[in-house]
């Protein structure tokens, strides 16, 4: 569904990515992991087609089309989702205009009927209440005056009001408590199916115990340089990056 | 060359007058012998004075030259269709939709007049007047006669001058001491032009007695080709409040210069806020007298401004005794080749200690020929005071538009989600949730607009 075929990148003429192959197919979960600066927040920003990368070789395609040809709204309505390290804040737009203004936009996209404010309002409800988000969040401007928790939770609430085909997590357990990550991955859990395919991408190991990958990769200078199965990642929390060349203390 | 304007902006006045259905001097006699004295003054100064260029500080960025190329004349006394031109249709009351905010009183103005029969005047309580300005000077004189130039002197500038020579009507708007209005008292006025141009200059007069609380709503609007020159007289009185929101809408080939003139007591709040979308240049100025211990000023402005629209905020604040507060913020979404403009001036007089002003200027330009000129003036006589003053002009944030892209919202829409959320923010420092409610509706509407 996803297939990444030796993408080279740059940020300001500097080599992020250096040659990264790698397919996601439907349903699956997989995990990159790699120290800082290996490249994986600028895979996610160039999967979700942010400005100020410049591809200089390789291509992307997902679910049969040119994904790198898009503008980031219709790979959204394509079935991407990114779901931001930083999720942004926006003040003046309350929450719930934001969800609904996204969700009908998708489902213009996608030829599939609006949702009326009645209709919203009960869909949003149910999921909110999975995610144990008050009413509260919704009425508040978009991320304006969230914790760190409530940021994330709000990530995950338009991945499922999205239900996208693949969602990229990155790095969404930074900056999350126990009890903030558990929250967050049973609402990833909850959508997991064979519809939907993530790729979860992180420093660390502590995640991948509630989001249990399929496949675990290791970015390094913007290469794979190993790919497995999900007790790499158990390795990779034993052993640090050194094996790679890459000193952690340093 | 200095004086270059001034036989233009003469043989607009002569042409104007001569147009008029009477000499302007008999049928304000109405208003009394010190009314036909003003009204002459006001004729003399606008011709010493003007249509102002940008040679006038106080219209540095705004100029109204080609008003005084344009042959204006009166609006003709008679039924609607008359002269082949129908009026807009009257729109619903801007708080209309807005539970539990069904107006108290609805005037209804044409062409600067107040047209009775679309016009609807509610039980008031004891001693609450909300009418035609016209209609109180025949029937009421006393009650208007001394209020009319109580607050606006026509050495305020050229278009008090100007509306004080030629006003024959507006609205009149008196409400005792002691009075809580919670229904707001709706000003509609319409502007009906064809190719000929009009032009009318309707006085409005808001006076709120002590301790009375009023909520006045202003739409302008209308079709055609017109100068709407509008002066508004506002006295609020100790401890009372006046919500003043004012929504302009004008043609797009019109004229539209608000002067509104405000004087505060003791205690007294006066907010306003004017939401600037049509006309072709616009000023809207509000020159307000913090005259009283306690008093409050607060001033808002969100506008935005499309095509070769110049829309112009111009204030002037005047801290005159100790303890009083102000309070600005101005926001304006400026696209295509259009400008903005914002002059904000606040005085502190020598022995007004412990003034406390803010002011925020704001502009989102929206693209790369968007302009805007800003120019705050503190000039402050007394040395424990608070005063500060921001202004800042930038573009949509792209992290931002990223953030909403990037769940689907196509570029166009985010922007204006964006646009429409940073006019918001000014549209949120009002206290009257029914206000912020309606008021954010319409601005959704604009953006909608092609």
């Amino acid at each position: 569904m996803l297939e990444i075929k030796t993408l080279h990148a740059s940020v300001d003429g500097k080599d992020i990515l250096a040659g990264v192959d790698l397919t996601i197919g439907a349903g699956e979960v997989h995990a990159i992991m790699g120290p800082n600066g290996s490249g994986k927040s600028t895979l996610a920003h160039i999967l979700a087609g942010r400005d100020g990368y410049e591809v200089t070789g390789g291509s992307v395609t997902f679910a049969g089309q040119d994904l790198l040809a898009l503008e980031p709204e219709e790979r959204a309505a394509a079935g991407l989702f990114l779901a931001f390290q930083y999720p942004v804040e926006i003040p003046g737009v309350s929450n719930s205009t934001f969800l609904k203004t996204a969700l009908n936009a998708v489902r213009r996209q996608r030829g599939e009927p609006e949702l009326d404010a009645m209709e919203f309002l009960k869909l949003i409800r149910a999921r909110t209440r999975r995610l144990e988000m008050s009413d509260d969040m919704l009425r508040r401007a978009v991320n304006v005056g969230f914790s760190g928790g409530e940021k994330k939770r709000n990530e995950v609430l338009q991945m499922a009001l999205l239900e996208p085909k693949l969602a990229v997590l990155d790095e969404t357990d930074s900056g999350l408590d126990i009890d903030a990550l558990k929250i967050v991955a049973d609402g990833v859990n909850a959508l997991r199916g064979p519809d939907h395919a993530f790729l979860v991408i992180t420093h660390y190991q502590r995640l991948l115990t509630h989001i249990v990958p399929d496949h675990v990769h290791v970015l390094v200078r913007g290469r794979i340089v190993r790919s497995g199965g999900k007790e790499l990642a158990d390795e990779l929390e034993r052993n640090g990056y050194a094996e790679f060349g890459y000193d952690e203390a340093a | 060359m200095d004086d270059a304007r001034t036989p233009t902006s003469s043989a607009w006045v002569d042409r104007f007058e001569a147009a008029l259905a009477e000499p302007v001097a008999s049928a304000a006699t109405v208003g009394g012998d010190r009314l036909a004295a003003l009204r002459r003054a006001g004729r003399t100064r606008f011709r010493d004075l003007g249509f102002p260029t940008r040679r006038v500080e106080a219209w540095k960025y705004t100029s109204l030259a080609e008003l005084a190329d344009t042959p204006h004349l009166p609006a003709p006394v008679g039924p609607d269709g008359d002269d082949g031109v129908s009026a807009p249709p009257v729109p619903p009351p801007v708080l209309g939709a807005i539970e539990g905010a069904a107006p108290a009183a609805r005037l209804v103005l044409v062409n600067g007049r107040v047209d009775a029969a679309l016009s609807s005047i509610g039980p008031l309580p004891d001693g609450v007047v909300a009418g035609s300005l016209a209609a109180a000077l025949r029937d009421t004189p006393a009650l208007v006669a001394d209020r009319l130039g109580a607050a606006a002197a026509i050495d305020d500038g050229a278009l008090i001058a100007l509306n004080t020579a030629f006003f024959d009507d507006g609205v009149v708007v008196i409400v005792p001491p002691g009075v809580e209005l919670a229904a707001p008292v709706e000003l509609t006025l319409i502007g009906r032009a064809g190719e000929a141009p009009l032009a009318w200059h309707p006085r409005l007069i808001l006076a709120v007695g002590a301790g009375s609380r009023v909520t006045v709503v202003e739409h302008h609007l209308g079709g055609g080709r017109y100068f709407s020159n509008l002066v508004t007289e506002v006295a609020v009185g100790a401890g009372a409040r006046l919500g003043h929101y004012r929504v302009q809408a004008e043609a797009a080939a019109a004229a539209h210069v608000s002067t509104i003139t405000a004087r505060l007591e003791r205690d007294a709040v006066y907010e306003t806020l004017t939401l600037s979308g049509g006309a072709r240049v616009a000023r809207n100025e509000v020159r307000a007298v913090v005259a009283g211990t306690g008093a409050e000023c607060r001033l808002y402005g969100a506008y935005l401004a499309r095509g070769r629209q110049i829309l112009d905020n111009t204030t002037v604040i005047d801290h005159a005794v100790p303890g009083t507060r102000s309070r600005q913020v101005f926001q304006g979404a400026i696209d295509d080749q259009a400008r903005g403009v914002f002059q904000g001036k606040v005085v502190v007089r020598p022995d007004a200690q412990k003034t406390d002003g803010y002011q925020l200027n704001r502009a989102l330009l929206l693209s790369e020929r968007a302009e805007i000129d800003s120019k705050p003036e503190l000039e402050i006589f007394a040395d424990d005071v608070k005063c500060s003053h921001g202004a800042t002009a930038g573009e949509i944030d792209d992290s931002q538009l990223f953030y909403l892209q990037s769940r689907g919202i196509g570029r166009d829409e985010a922007r204006g989600l964006l646009t429409r959320a940073f006019l918001g923010e000014v549209i949120a420092e009002i206290e009257d949730e029914r206000v912020r409610a309606a008021l954010g509706d319409l601005v959704g509407a604009w953006m909608d607009r092609p």
